[in-house]
């Protein structure tokens, strides 16, 4: 369980999140919709410890991720993490990609990460690519591995930031076919996307951000059925 | 006006000696390119440690490795030294100034080598629970090396030549020692230096191709 509690977060003067309070329960699956500034990455990267917050806490599991004696390395295991730049290693292939954290940061055996390696990439449809260097494939294909990679770690939760965004539009639908997977198979997701169809498909509930607040959150139907707030009434409008 | 009448016998007579002196230049190149690169990297890290005394400490022997003469370099290394009781050899002396040189410029190499990998880089590797000291040592470093590797190639060619400055120091089993001893003996200056010259031309040439033949086999990406 993820409970987010009255977080407050500035850059300088700048407010960014202004208190929010919000409960990711095991198994499902949330995402997060707002305009360009909402503070939606921002809330990501505070939850994985990336960041740090200002007021509130971040509770993961029942460790305090901001605490001073919480081991940030070892609570970010629990938490996959994928950005929208696919941050593919380009010295390193596919396979050794998805290898490196379980080898080093777990101190797995060989064997072990790579048979692992194998299942992921397998699952993510880059069975035929453990041996290719990043620079040799399509952003869909780097943003998949970039998914794998994130697996292979065994994580509690998968945090997605806009993974399609950076996409060509004939290659954001392999990754949303990735994301609906992991959905189906109970994977614990919050996904900051911009793809409402997909929103309104996997999620549990979507919750709207706007200006660093959390102006509503609701199951899809009703988010996007009957929005109440006017800022998401217009933002919905906006993007149809 | 022009009475030099050029006489080689001696000087190619001479060739095996060179080429004993050249052996030593490679060593006192390749050394000081060895102790450079793990300075360098030390220094890297200074740098890169956010504290303001080991970043300045970084700061200060870059810009005095590469605003001030290689030759005063070795001379302090020598004389430099000598004075406050540290006696070197003309051999470690010459090896001391050249790594120092070499680190000052392997350091500066390396800098813009980070520059030009992204931060989302290390980010994505502390994402995975790599500590920052992980995700330098697997995913930045690895990286830096690479984009560093040909002009560092151009630095081991400079400490290749750089050796030749040993001679100011007393230096005198390199190759540009060696020449220079010749020479006192024979006075056939040209001959010797012409041949010492192409010397060290193979050598800087053989240097620079074995460094792009080991770049294709290390750098597959
Ligand atoms: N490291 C930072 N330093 C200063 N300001 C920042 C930093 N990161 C984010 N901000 C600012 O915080 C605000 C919220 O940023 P955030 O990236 O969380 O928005 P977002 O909702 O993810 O937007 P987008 O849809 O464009 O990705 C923005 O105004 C941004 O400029
Ligand atoms: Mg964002």
């Amino acid at each position: 369980m993820i409970e987010i509690e009255n977080v407050r977060k500035s850059f300088g003067s700048l407010e960014v999140l202004k208190g929010i309070n919000l409960t990711v329960q095991k198994g499902e699956v949330l995402t997060i919709i707002g305009g360009s500034g909402s503070g939606k990455s921002t809330l990501l990267t505070c939850i994985n410890g990336l960041e740090t917050i200002d007021a509130g806490r971040i509770v993961v599991d029942g460790t305090d991720v901001h605490a001073k004696a919480t081991d940030l390395n070892k609570l970010r295991r629990k938490l996959g993490i994928v950005f929208q730049q696919f941050n593919a290693f380009p010295h390193l292939t596919v396979l050794e990609n998805v290898m490196l954290a379980p080898r080093k940061v777990l101190g797995q055996s060989k064997a072990e990460a790579e048979a692992m390696a194998v299942k992921q990439l397998t699952h993510v449809g880059l069975g035929d690519k453990l041996k290719v260097y990043p620079n040799r494939m399509s952003g869909g294909q780097q943003q998949r591995m970039a998914i794998a990679r994130a697996l292979a770690m065994s994580p509690a939760y998968m945090l997605f930031d806009e993974v399609t965004s950076a996409l060509d539009p004939q290659l954001v639908g392999e990754v949303l076919d990735t994301l609906r997977m992991l959905a189906s198979e109970g994977m614990t997701m919050i996904c900051v996307t911009h793809e409402m169809k997909f929103a309104r498909e996997v999620s549990d509930r979507v919750a709207f951000f706007h200006k660093g607040v959390m102006a509503e959150i609701a199951p899809p139907e009703t988010l996007f059925g009957a929005p109440k707030d006017p800022e998401l009434q217009n933002f919905l409008a906006a993007t149809h | 006006m022009f009475n030099y009448t050029f006489h080689w016998n001696q000087a190619l007579k001479a060739l095996p000696q060179l080429l004993d002196g050249a052996l030593v230049t490679l060593q006192i190149a390749l050394l000081s390119m060895v102790i450079g690169l793990a300075v360098a990297m030390a220094l890297t890290l200074f740098r890169l440690s956010g504290n303001r005394i080991l970043s300045g400490f970084t700061t200060a022997w870059v810009e005095i490795a590469r605003n001030t003469p290689a030759l005063f370099q070795i001379y302090m290394a020598h004389f430099g030294l000598g004075s406050f009781g540290i006696h070197l050899s003309p051999y470690t002396a010459l090896l001391v100034g050249i790594a120092f040189n070499n680190a000052g410029y392997l350091a500066e190499n390396f800098r813009g080598a980070l520059k030009a990998i992204p931060e989302t880089q290390a980010r994505a590797g502390r994402s995975l629970g790599m500590t920052p000291l992980m995700a330098f040592r697997y995913i930045v470093m690895p990286q830096m090396l690479r984009i560093a590797f040909l002009p560092a190639t151009n630095q081991a060619v400079w400490a290749i030549l750089m050796t030749s400055l040993g001679v100011t120091v007393g230096m005198n089993t390199d190759l540009a020692g060696v020449t220079q001893a010749l020479n006192a003996v024979s006075f056939r200056t040209f001959e010797f230096f012409a041949l010492a010259a192409v010397i060290y031309y193979l050598i800087a040439k053989a240097v620079t191709l074995a460094a792009r033949l080991a770049a294709t086999r290390m750098f597959r990406y």
